[in-house]
């Protein structure tokens, strides 16, 4: 008889979402989404250097809500990103390895890239106020 | 290159349901991946749902009770039903653990039983464990000297050197670690998997072993080694409650050390 083909068990459809592996796709995302947001910063240089109309036509995309909204989640994935960065820095030292530490720094890295985010806007809202 | 999704042949459909027996007073759902090699069919998940007053507390032993009482043709593996022999490693509820040592009442709801993930099926919730076993033998794990045995008394070692090896040699090989790990997922062709790294740290850190150096070589590869990503499933998922990916960053540590 001939010997049929093996199919491959679930993965991705059947594993439980976990703290340590949905943190970890979202350094991946953050990254992809902090080399997007770079070019949307050169688009912006490059804009001011062309000209007038070109910076006006820019800096209405990017002050519209939209704008805001793509800039406040770039914000927010240049702080994840950072402070995962330390998170891992931090395990290639050889530390933080035990799961209630992997836990509480996993949370404290979200919370922390959310207060830093929240700040910044504070901070840059304020000072385009004042 | 990752895929996320299941090849054509390896979709899961619907499959057979068996009802409670007449009279059960604590019934309880469960669902289970089945593929056999003998028929055409792509692989589907059966529902049991059974009297929890005719079997043991653990999963296993609802499996036990599914095969010898509802349908023989359910097929796993098993042994020493506690937690040391490794072979009813599968995914239950969501995580990889080991059947005998997971109570059922810790699931709520239906009790979903698969095989361990992103493996060839032999049958039903037996994955062929053919290439982790060779990736296994690839790191040499036996004690290696260059130096030879004293003539009158054993190799031996200090009790802080055996301490070493503390939290390394409990693991039973069952790989819940490896198959829970989504980069092995997309590229355990190549990289080793928490396993077996932790399996290699273990030689690496005996202090009788003198080949550290030439097992380092082999472990100095963008894949074998560095492919983990310190996603950290692998420590989440550990039914010894080892650490796996602590050990895969004190292997990387003795790299950048000997540089």
């Amino acid at each position: 008889m001939a010997v049929r083909e093996r199919p491959l068990s679930p993965h991705l459809q059947i594993y439980r979402p976990q703290i340590t592996s949905v943190l970890s796709i979202l350094h991946r995302l953050t990254g992809v989404a902090l080399g997007v947001g770079t070019i949307v910063l050169v688009w912006w240089l490059v804009a001011a250097a062309v000209g007038p109309d070109a910076f006006e036509g820019a800096q209405g995309f990017l002050g519209s809500v939209f704008g805001y909204l793509i800039l406040f989640g770039w914000s927010w994935a240049l702080f994840y990103h950072l402070c995962n960065g330390i998170r891992h820095l931090v395990w290639d030292a050889g530390w933080g390895f035990d799961l209630d530490v992997l836990a509480k720094t996993g949370w404290l890295t979200v919370g922390a890239s959310v207060a830093l985010t929240v700040l910044a806007w504070i901070i840059g809202l304020a000072s385009m106020g004042g | 290159m990752a895929e996320f999704t299941l090849p054509r042949n390896s979709k899961v459909r619907r499959g057979k349901t068996h009802p409670a027996p007449k009279g059960a007073k604590r019934s309880k759902e469960f669902a289970v991946y089945r593929w056999s090699p003998d028929t055409d069919e792509n692989p589907r998940l059966d529902e049991y749902t059974i009297d929890l007053d005719q079997c043991g507390p653990m999963v296993l032993d609802a499996l036990i009770h599914i095969k010898d009482d509802v349908d023989s043709t359910l097929t796993f593996r098993r042994s020493c039903r506690e937690g040391i022999c490794g072979s009813c490693a599968m995914n239950i509820d969501g995580t990889n653990t080991l059947a005998c040592l997971k109570p059922i009442d810790e699931v709520k709801g239906t009790v979903k039983v698969y095989p361990l993930p992103h493996m060839p099926v032999v049958k039903d919730l037996v994955p062929d464990l053919t290439h982790i076993y060779a990736q296994y033998t690839s790191i040499q794990p036996w004690l290696q000297s260059q130096t030879g045995a004293p003539p009158d008394r054993e190799r031996l070692q200090a009790p802080d050197e055996r301490k070493k090896l503390d939290g390394l040699y409990e693991c039973i090989l069952c790989f819940c670690c490896s198959t829970s790990c989504p980069s092995y997922w997309w590229s355990g062709d190549r990289y080793l998997g928490p396993a077996i790294l932790l399996q290699a740290y273990r030689w690496l850190v005996d202090s009788r072993d003198e080949m550290t150096g030439e097992r380092l070589d082999a472990l100095e590869d963008p894949f074998r080694l560095y492919r983990c990503h310190t996603i950290m499933n692998c420590a989440k998922t550990c039914p010894k409650g080892l650490n796996p990916g602590k050990a895969i960053a004190e292997i990387k540590k003795m790299m950048v050390a000997r540089v």
